[in-house]
Order: C-alpha cells, then sequence, then structure tokens
C-alpha cells in the first residue's frame, strides 16, 4: 500500500511567507489586518494537520516518501516530533489569536507582515531538529524585533548587546562543537559556550534586563510574540541537553531556579502591567528550564507540560493586558483602575489565565505542575521547595495585578470599554483549552511523558555513557513506589 | 452486600457531584456572559445544596444500618504515568470524621445560601457571589471528604481562591480589595507548606492515599508507618498550612479583616467553616500527632497562644463582626488545644457546635442593635456591664497593658510587615533600582517608558499618607472618608 502524506509542516512553514509577501504587494492597511487572519487562520490550520498527522500515523509522517518536502530538505532538518508536535499549533494559534484581537485603533502601529515573517521563522524553528538549523533559525528570528525597534525609533542598544552576544556565542560555540574530535567527546567549551547563548536567550539572571527592556519599548502584541513561546527553552532542548554534562544541566538549573524566585517576587512589586507580565513570564520560563534540566523522566514530563499551560494561559493573560492597554493606555499598579465593571470578561479572564499558570486546581496547569515538582523533589528535594516557594509569589503577584486593575474604584469612560466578538473568541477558545485541558489532562500528560522519555534516549545516545534502556530502567528504580 | 456497595458508590458520586454539577452550570454561563435570572441561580443552588446534602444523610444512615465506619469511593485517576508509578488518584473516604464534616459543610452552606438568596437580593454582584459560593462548597466537600493528600489540597485550593475572593466582594472600596489581597497572601503562603509536607508524605508512605499514610485502621485510632523525626518535620509543615487556614498565631491577623465581605460569606467562611479547616486537617493526620510528642506540644503551644490571643482581643473590640472573629478564634485555638492533647471525638463534636453558634452570631449579627433594642424596651431600661470581679485582682497597670494589646490586636500584623514585607520589599525594591541603573548605563539615556505613566491619582478614593496612618487602618475605619493623597509604593504594598 502506498503511504501518502500531505507536507503540513512545510506547508504551515510556508503559509505565513506567502501572506508577508502578499501584504507587502497590496500595501493596503485598511486590509492588512484581515488579509493576515486569513493567513495565520490558515497557518494554524495546517500545523493542526501536521499535529493530527504526527499522532496518528508517526511513522507516516517520519518515513513518507510521498513528502515532497522531504526531497527538497533532509529529513533531518524539517519535521516535528514528539517533543515539537503540540508546540507547532500552539505556536500557530498565538499568532491568530495575538492577530484577532488586534484592535483597529492599533493596527496601523502592528507590523502585519513583520509578524507573518516571524511566525514563519518561528514555526521553521520548532519544525527543525538539526542543531545548525535551530541555532540558525533562532538569531533569524531575534532580527524582527530590532527591526521593530528601529522602525518605531526606540532604543536598542540593551537589546542589540544582549541579542548579538546570544548569536555570537551560538555561532562560537556551534563551530567548536563542529570541529572538536568526536572520540573525546564533546568540547566543554563548546558546551559552556552553547549554554550561556541559551542562558541568555532564555532571560535566565543576570541576562534577562533585555527582556524586561524589549516589553518596556516594543509594541505588546510584538512583545507577547517574541517571548511567550519560549525559544530559549527550546534552544535548550535541541541545543545543549543532549550533550551537556552533568554539571553544565547543575548550573542552568541553579541560574534558572534563582531566576524563577527573583523574576517572582519582582513580578509582585512592579509598578508598571508589562514589566509585571514579563517577570511572570520570566519566571514561569524559569521554572520551565528547571524541570528540563532536572532531566528525570517525572520531571521533564511536567516541564513540558508546564510549557504548554504556561504557553496557553500567559499568551492568554498577555493578551488580556494588551486589551485593556489598548483601551486604558498603559496601565500603572501603582494605582487602582477599577475595570471590573467595564470588562467583566476580560476580568474573570485574567483570573482563570493567571491562576492556570500558576497550576491552580482544575486548570490546565495543575497537574503539570504537581509533576514537576514532583520529579524536582525526587532529584534535588530543595530545589522542589524553591519551586514551590516561586509557584507562591507568582500567585500572590497576579491577584495583586487583578485587584490593582480591576478593583477599589469605578473607572470612569465615555465610550463602552465591552469585550469585541474577536476578543470573546479568544477568551473563549483559550478557556475551553485552560479548563478541558485541565479536567481531562491524561492525554497531554500521556504525550508529553513520551516526549520526555524520548529526549532523555536521545540524550542519553549522544553521551554515550550508559545504554538508554538502562537509564530508563534507573529513573524507573528512582520513582516512589506505587500506590 | 454488592448492590449495597454499589449504592454507596453511587450516592458518594453524587455528594461530589452535586455541586461540581452546580459550580459547572454557574461558572460556564458567566464566561459566556449568560445573566441568569436570581431566581434560577437560587433554584440552582438549593437543588445543588440538597441532592449533596441527602446523599450524604444516607451514607450516614446506611453506615449506621450496616455497622460500616468505613467507606470508599474510588474515582480513579485523574493523570497517571504508570511507568514512574506517578498517579494523580482521586478517592473519596467516607468515614466518622469526614461525613459529619462534610455534612456539617453542607447544612451550614445549606443554610447560607437560602439566606443570601433574600440578603444578596438585587445587589449588583449577586451572580459573583453564588459562583463563589459554588466554589466554596465544592472545596469544602472535596476537601473535606478526601482520601488522598493530592484531593484534599485540591479542596484546600478552591476554598482558598473563594475566600479570599469573597473578602474582596465589596470591590468598589479599597480596603476589601486590600484585605482580600492579605488574605490570599497568607493562604499562598499556607498553601506552599501544605504542598511541600504532601510531597513529602507521598514520597515517605509510598502514595498520597491516606491509608497510606495514617494507616488502615478506623480513624481515630489507625497507626502510621511514617518515623517520629520524619513524622515532625511533616508535621511542622503541614502545622503552619493549617495555622494559616485557621488564623493561628501569627497569622490571625487576616480573620478580622475577612469581615470585610458580606455577612453570609463571613458567617459561613470565617465564623463556621473555613476557620476550622485547619483543625480538620490536624485531625485528618492525627495519627501523626500519636508518635511524635514534639509535634503535639507544637500544636498544643500553638493553639493555647492563638486562644489567649483571641480572648484578649475579642474583649476589647468595638464592633460586633470583629468581636465574633475573635471569639472565634478562641474557640479554634481550644478546638487546637484539644486535637494536640489527643481528644480528637472532643475536638470533632466541638468543631460542629461552634460552627453552628457562630453562624448563628454571625447572622443575627446585622440586627443586633434590634435585638438590644427589642431586650431594652422589654426590661424598660438599659442594660448594664457590670465589671467582673476576676478584673479587680489584676493590677490598673496591667489591666491598661493588656486593654492596647487587644486594642492593637497584639500588633501582630505590623509585626509581619516588619519582619517579612518590609525587608522583601526592601530587597527587591533595590534590586529593581540596580536593573534600572544597569540599563540607563546599557542605553545612555533613561531606559523606561514606564516610567512616564503617571498614576490615576484623582481617582483614589482611599489613600494612607504615612506610616503612621498604617497602624490607624483597620477593617471597621473602611466606610470612613480619607484625605485623597498621592500614595507610596513602600506603603500600599506593606498593606
Amino acid at each position: 500500500m502506498m503511504d501518502f502524506a500531505f507536507p503540513w509542516t512545510l506547508s504551515a512553514i510556508l503559509m505565513p511567507l506567502v501572506g508577508m509577501i502578499w501584504l507587502c504587494v497590496r500595501r493596503s492597511p485598511l486590509t492588512a489586518q484581515r488579509d493576515c487572519l486569513v493567513f495565520t487562520a490558515l497557518t494554524l490550520a495546517l500545523a493542526v494537520g501536521a499535529w493530527l498527522e504526527f499522532i496518528s500515523r508517526p511513522t507516516l509522517a517520519a518515513d513518507s516518501h510521498w513528502d515532497w518536502s522531504r526531497h527538497v530538505l533532509d529529513g533531518a532538518w524539517l519535521g516535528i516530533d514528539e517533543f515539537s508536535a503540540p508546540l507547532f499549533p500552539m505556536a500557530a494559534l498565538l499568532y491568530l489569536l495575538t492577530v484577532v484581537t488586534t484592535l483597529r485603533t492599533k493596527s496601523r502601529r502592528f507590523s502585519f507582515a513583520g509578524a507573518l515573517a516571524s511566525e514563519a521563522v518561528l514555526l521553521a524553528t520548532l519544525g527543525c531538529q538539526h542543531p545548525v538549523g535551530v541555532g540558525t533559525l533562532l538569531i533569524l528570528g531575534a532580527l524582527w524585533p530590532l527591526w521593530e525597534l528601529r522602525r518605531r525609533g526606540q532604543p536598542t542598544r540593551v537589546y542589540r548587546l544582549h541579542l548579538g552576544l546570544f548569536a555570537g556565542l551560538l555561532v562560537a560555540g556551534g563551530l567548536v562543537l563542529m570541529f572538536d574530535r568526536p572520540e573525546n567527546g564533546h568540547s566543554l567549551w563548546g558546551v559552556g559556550l552553547l549554554s550561556v547563548a541559551v542562558l541568555i536567550r532564555s532571560g535566565i539572571f543576570p541576562f534577562h534586563c533585555w527582556v524586561t527592556d524589549l516589553f518596556e519599548h516594543a509594541s505588546f502584541g510584538l512583545a507577547i510574540l517574541f517571548i511567550t513561546p519560549m525559544l530559549g527553552a527550546y534552544a535548550a532542548v535541541r541545543l545543549v541537553m543532549p550533550i551537556a554534562p552533568e554539571l553544565a544541566l547543575r548550573v542552568i538549573i541553579l541560574m534558572s531556579l534563582g531566576t524563577a524566585v527573583y523574576a517572582a517576587a519582582m513580578a509582585i512589586i512592579q509598578t508598571d502591567v508589562r514589566r509585571f507580565f514579563c517577570f511572570l513570564l520570566l519566571s514561569h520560563s524559569a521554572l520551565v528550564m528547571v524541570g528540563l534540566d532536572v532531566a528525570t523522566p517525572v520531571a521533564l514530563a511536567g516541564a513540558l507540560c508546564v510549557w504548554l499551560s504556561v504557553g496557553l494561559s500567559l499568551a492568554g493573560l498577555g493578551l488580556t493586558l494588551r486589551a485593556l492597554e489598548a483601551r486604558t493606555g498603559r496601565l500603572s499598579l501603582a494605582d487602582y483602575h477599577g475595570l471590573y465593571h467595564r470588562v467583566p470578561m476580560l476580568a474573570a479572564f485574567f483570573v482563570l489565565a493567571g491562576l492556570a499558570s500558576v497550576g491552580f486546581p482544575g486548570t490546565f496547569g495543575f497537574i503539570g505542575n504537581e509533576l514537576l515538582i514532583d520529579g524536582v523533589v525526587q532529584a534535588y528535594p530543595l530545589v522542589g521547595v524553591a519551586v514551590v516557594v516561586a509557584a507562591t509569589f507568582n500567585g500572590i503577584a497576579i491577584m495583586r495585578t487583578y485587584f490593582r486593575i480591576f478593583t477599589a474604584v469605578h473607572y470612569t469612560a465615555t465610550v463602552s470599554l465591552q469585550g469585541r466578538l474577536p476578543e470573546r473568541f479568544a477568551v473563549l477558545t483559550l478557556s475551553g483549552l485552560i479548563l478541558g485541558g485541565g479536567l481531562y489532562p491524561q492525554p497531554g500528560i500521556s504525550s508529553r511523558y513520551h516526549a520526555a522519555m524520548e529526549l532523555i534516549r536521545t540524550r542519553d545516545a549522544s553521551l554515550g555513557a550508559v545504554d538508554p534502556s538502562d537509564r530508563v530502567l534507573a529513573a524507573e528504580q528512582h520513582a516512589p513506589l506505587a500506590e | 452486600m454488592m448492590n449495597l456497595d454499589s449504592l454507596l458508590q453511587g450516592l458518594g458520586l453524587a455528594v461530589v457531584a452535586a455541586p461540581a454539577l452546580l459550580l459547572a452550570v454557574l461558572g460556564i454561563s458567566s464566561l459566556i456572559g449568560l445573566k441568569l435570572h436570581e431566581r434560577v441561580v437560587g433554584r440552582l443552588t438549593q437543588a445543588g445544596g440538597l441532592l449533596g446534602a441527602a446523599s450524604a444523610l444516607a451514607i450516614l444512615v446506611l453506615m449506621l444500618i450496616y455497622d460500616r465506619p468505613h467507606v470508599a469511593v474510588e474515582v480513579g485517576n485523574w493523570a497517571a504515568i504508570p511507568a514512574q508509578n506517578f498517579h494523580f488518584h482521586i478517592k473519596f473516604d467516607f468515614n466518622w470524621l469526614t461525613l459529619p464534616f462534610a455534612l456539617l459543610s453542607f447544612i451550614l452552606i445549606g443554610t447560607i445560601g437560602a439566606f443570601a438568596n433574600f440578603y444578596m437580593h438585587r445587589e449588583a454582584g449577586y451572580r459573583r457571589f453564588f459562583l463563589l459560593y459554588a466554589i466554596f462548597l465544592l472545596g469544602m466537600v472535596v476537601a473535606s471528604l478526601a482520601g488522598t493528600i493530592e484531593t484534599l489540597f485540591t479542596g484546600w485550593e478552591l476554598v482558598g481562591l473563594s475566600s479570599a475572593l469573597l473578602v474582596a466582594f465589596f470591590h468598589e472600596r479599597t480596603a476589601p480589595v486590600r484585605n482580600g489581597l492579605r488574605v490570599w497572601s497568607i493562604y499562598r503562603i499556607a498553601d506552599a507548606a501544605f504542598l511541600i509536607g504532601a510531597l513529602a508524605l507521598h514520597h515517605l508512605a509510598g502514595g498520597g492515599d491516606f491509608e497510606l499514610i495514617m494507616g488502615a485502621g478506623p480513624w481515630p485510632h489507625s497507626p502510621t508507618a511514617i518515623s517520629p523525626t520524619h513524622a515532625l518535620v511533616v508535621g511542622l509543615l503541614l502545622l503552619v498550612a493549617a495555622a494559616g487556614k485557621s488564623a493561628l498565631v501569627p497569622f490571625s491577623g487576616w480573620l478580622p479583616r475577612a469581615m470585610e465581605g458580606p455577612t453570609p460569606s463571613s458567617a459561613v467562611f470565617y465564623g463556621a467553616l473555613s476557620v476550622h479547616l485547619g483543625a480538620f486537617l490536624l485531625l485528618r493526620i492525627s495519627p501523626l500527632l500519636e508518635i511524635s510528642w514534639l509535634l503535639s506540644a507544637a500544636v498544643i503551644s500553638l493553639g493555647l497562644l492563638t486562644a489567649i490571643y483571641g480572648a484578649l482581643c475579642a474583649r476589647v473590640q468595638t464592633d460586633v463582626k470583629s468581636a465574633l472573629a475573635f471569639a472565634a478564634l478562641t474557640q479554634v485555638g481550644i478546638i487546637v488545644v484539644e486535637i494536640g492533647m489527643g481528644l480528637r471525638y472532643l475536638a470533632l463534636a466541638h468543631i460542629i457546635g461552634h460552627a453552628c453558634l457562630r453562624t448563628l452570631q454571625l447572622l443575627r449579627a446585622p440586627s443586633l442593635l434590634q435585638d438590644y433594642r427589642a431586650l431594652e424596651n422589654a426590661i424598660g431600661s438599659h442594660l448594664s456591664m457590670p465589671e467582673g470581679n476576676r478584673q479587680r485582682w489584676l493590677p490598673e497597670r496591667l489591666r491598661l497593658w493588656l486593654w492596647r494589646f487587644g486594642t492593637d490586636r497584639g500588633n501582630l500584623d505590623n509585626w509581619l510587615n516588619d519582619v517579612v514585607v518590609q525587608p522583601f520589599l526592601w530587597i527587591f525594591q533595590s534590586c529593581d533600582r540596580l536593573e534600572r541603573r544597569w540599563t540607563d548605563w546599557l542605553t545612555g539615556k533613561p531606559s523606561r517608558e514606564s516610567d512616564q505613566v503617571v498614576p490615576r491619582v484623582e481617582a483614589y478614593e482611599l489613600t494612607i499618607i504615612d506610616e503612621a496612618d498604617l497602624a490607624a487602618l483597620t477593617p471597621d475605619a473602611s466606610s470612613r472618608t480619607w484625605q485623597i493623597q498621592p500614595e507610596s509604593e513602600t506603603t500600599y504594598l506593606a498593606q
């Protein structure tokens, strides 16, 4: 029987590029948002197609002879795997919802063509498994914010310094690893350079100031799109985890843990809503990094679950804040705004998304957080305590911000601020995913566990230290006794 | 007996499903913007409460008739990774501790629901109140009947969220919002201690099932296999969790603040049920207390301290809800002492009796002046408050000191501010300033666009001018109008 596979992955990557060319050719600001919406919706459909095909026919997706893209590009360069399969549609959904919720008054400030180009690069990054390809695309993807900041006449030095260092270290680390002798194992210098590059891209303390600076100066939409997919963690999985020795991973764990607690505490004291969101995001992405680098099956599965839940919930939180900012201007947390009576749906969603991000029962993040903490406690008990502390701070920061934005006074406005239909669509979509994933978490957990095991096997095979099956067996023996 | 087991399983599921369905209906309608009529909300609430209570009562009757001290209702794994022996297991236990507490929850919450249906009539936040009410009901039922420590944590979190949002229910004023945030912060600290303790127990016992952790025997005589040292460490963590939830010293400051909420929620949440949840947790883990005398001593000490503190503060309060809050605290302290002394059934009976009494008192509180007037009319003179003999034994100076202590509520909140909040703020605000300097230096000019955002000072309803005013801000003073002034960052965060 002939196996046929539509090139979902490649089509999903190319679709936004086509859209970008279309927008550049038409040059019509009036229709740009609508056209962009069509292309992002088509991209999401293709990304979901790629994911579904991977779930239903993983072997075919990997080996199909009818996928013409594999004749053009080497199979190792392009194609989703167990790890990236759900991240692929999630990234496409994030772009669609951002475009949908962009108010018409802001459509001239927001570059839709730039967004489509960055979506193509992001999807290509998530669809690429080859380290050279991932590194190149990560550097390419960092150019969009730079171009946008310059276009808007905003200072770029902090961004340029950090991301320039990131690109330089990435290239240097890659070159060192390419030219070292495989029989001697991976060069520590190469791994070290790559690790620092990943720490910078992830916004790990003390390399996090470029993220806060980006949120200060870039449009909120751009900042959300660039940071929320957590490409730093993705780089850690693709570039560092397979080759890093235990010592390097421990250093990353400690730095990530410090960042998680520090950023969560900083989120509590912020007086600007964007900076609050930025620190919240940094804290969560650092928590994901902790779980990834602990690299036990349970912790890794937990980190991958938290990645998905945080991606969805913080995207929702960010889009809510962006919608509010579009109505009221930049929001200060030094005072109360009392917006509840004006936008009750956004207020309710703020609480839901915020609590989901800290793993509240019944939401997508709950079981993932439990897994993450459980796995981390098994490996390093004190680290587990710090993870709980970070989650506690994040919870306090979220409710404080809720009270500051939505309560205590009556917001006076001469026009209705109620959520528009596209915003309601975004809110209901994300609420459905957050609650659906929370009430029926098993498919997500199983998928992430398989992805975790795949990553551990890849790492063990790459290091060659132990037989992968022994490692898995050892992990099972260290697991707690059955209930 | 097979039929009886099936019946008990079905009834057990109905006990939890009824509030869960109520929450689902109210939550989904709220999320999609469907405004249910007050009558519909009231009927749904009644139906949910009655179905759950009737099912729980039926289980109690069947347990008594067939002499079954323990019924376990297995729901299954919410999520599991069998290869790693990770199971998030959901199970509900019906025994002589959990069932009375669940029934008490249904009865009191149901009564309050009926009361609130009239009390909140045409209130702007009617639907919001009943949504939070449904979250609270589900949280209480799940926490009461939880057969695993993870399930108990789930209910515990639901109770915490609904409580904090109910304290801030009148969210068009600043004071309830501040108090809601305070309650939420204390609860989050308690939750963190609970989570760490629960994970430790999970690993020590090899699972989260209470039968594994606390032994398989009927409560309260089940022996645990955990060593005394481990029991002490885990027990202390859970004691912190219980202290946060039950407002034991040093977390007592949130209880009078919680009275900012509507009277029905104050009654059921802080007078009756929520404040007893910490004591319930201690009863649930009582086998740990049996094997560690140090843990028992810590429990007794904390309970005693709380009872004395509550008694001193209750005597000098000038508003009825605060007086009742501290009176409730005194009783909770005594209940904790009873638990520490091993008097489990006495503590359970004390919880039930106290919860019912406080509910009645708090519901009558809004019409207390009316009651007094009726009483004075009946006797034809003013009620007198004779000074007791005991007070004469105390030296004047000590009496004055005690009065000040009670009026200042032991300065517990200020102490927490000085020891925890202010250092926290100082450290991280310093970090923020350092970050600003760093990015300013890198940019070569002021780097923060957010500094140009001006707070909406004109919208302030209540503002604290300096630290001296901090002490004067009490929940009772919330209705006063204060001078409008810009607020310093340090001061508002401290609140």
